[in-house]
């Protein structure tokens, strides 16, 4: 990610941005690539870790280039960025609670409900 | 700005990013003032949004997780039938690439605003709307097939009864906001065409509907990833 040196003059606003065309349709042919990729480990029946790796990877690198090139995050200050990135850190607490209790409920309904429920 | 404040040492530890971070967030209220208003309320809300959608996400995962029953195999459920084969997920592959293209379209709208090209501009955003519709309208058709099929948020013929209470809550809730988004991409394309921004002379309209429209495909990313291929 390149990041500009801000200039010591605090009052310019980064405003206008002249990117070429040409870095979009590179940006479109990567997430064209991705996703065909992505399709491509359900479509050749990956299984297993291997499945669910590439499948974070993928969706991970598209993810990247949607926010950093397309929503111009790339060329944003950093008290923006971190605004907008760290607040959904904290999702990772709710998702290891919900395992627990998913586990839970999971062990619940097949040895007290008979595998129904 | 207290810049005689920062001593020789603080500018040899820090960086200039994390000067400039602290200097924003030191500024009292205004640390987004070097944003355009509506682009940080803009992110303000995308952010909340991100927090609904990993509600919904999260959900998913732990009914998936609990469920007794085997969880319907996706590939199958949203396989077409095109030539006599059957082709596994074709329509989401299809949906996925009508998103990313419009996604495209959206990022060089935004980027011919910045030029001050007026036709361009709505052209292509005008061209992301009508891809977002195409998204819809298959849609559209996937939730009327599985309903035929007979999947229910309470029940489905093919396994986890939890499966279409994701289905139905996760794309729904998704397909909503490409609709919220075609609209407000149609009325800012609209104004676009008429010169309103030209008059104003700020183009940030068509950047704060773009981040919007990212965002829905940014959304996308996730569901299919962890609802369509997981």
């Amino acid at each position: 990610m390149q990041h500009e040196i801000p200039s010591t003059d605090t009052s310019v606003v980064h405003e206008a941005q002249h990117h070429p065309i040409s870095l979009y349709l590179k940006v479109w042919g990567y997430l064209f690539l991705l996703s065909t990729l992505s399709y491509l480990v359900d479509y050749m029946h990956v299984q297993g870790i291997v499945r669910w790796t590439l499948i974070i990877l993928f969706m991970l690198l598209k993810a990247g280039l949607i926010l950093s090139i397309f929503m111009h995050l790339a060329w944003e200050r950093l008290s923006l960025i971190y605004a907008i990135l760290v607040p959904p850190l904290v999702l990772l607490v709710l998702v290891r609670i919900m395992t627990i209790e998913a586990d839970y409920a999971y062990w619940t309904r097949a040895i007290f409900m008979g595998g129904g429920g | 700005m207290s810049n005689a404040m920062t001593d020789r040492r603080d500018r040899e530890v820090l960086t200039p990013s994390l000067r400039e971070i602290a200097a924003d967030w030191s500024a009292d209220q205004e640390v987004f003032r070097h944003t355009h208003w509506g682009k940080a309320m803009m992110w303000i809300f995308l952010l909340s949004d991100t927090f609904i959608f990993s509600c919904f996400l999260t959900g998913y995962m732990t009914m998936r997780a609990s469920a007794v029953l085997p969880w319907p195999n996706t590939a199958e459920v949203f396989a077409l039938t095109i030539g006599g084969q059957d082709i596994p997920l074709v329509l989401i592959a299809i949906m996925t690439f009508a998103l990313i293209s419009s996604s495209g379209t959206m990022a060089m709208a935004v980027n011919f605003g910045y030029r001050r090209d007026r036709r361009k501009t709505a052209a292509l955003m005008l061209l992301t709307a009508l891809f977002g519709l195409t998204f819809l309208s298959m849609q559209a058709f996937e939730w009327t097939k599985l309903i035929h099929e007979g999947v229910r948020p309470w029940s489905n013929p093919m396994g986890a009864p939890q499966f279409g209470a994701s289905f139905f809550m996760i794309t729904g809730f998704h397909g909503l906001h490409v609709t919220c988004g075609v609209i407000l991409l149609l009325i800012i394309a609209s104004k676009v065409a008429r010169g309103h921004y030209d008059r104003t002379g700020d183009y940030s309209s068509v950047e704060i509907a773009g981040l919007y429209w990212h965002f829905v495909d940014l959304v996308w990313v996730f569901i299919f990833a962890f609802f369509y291929l997981w």
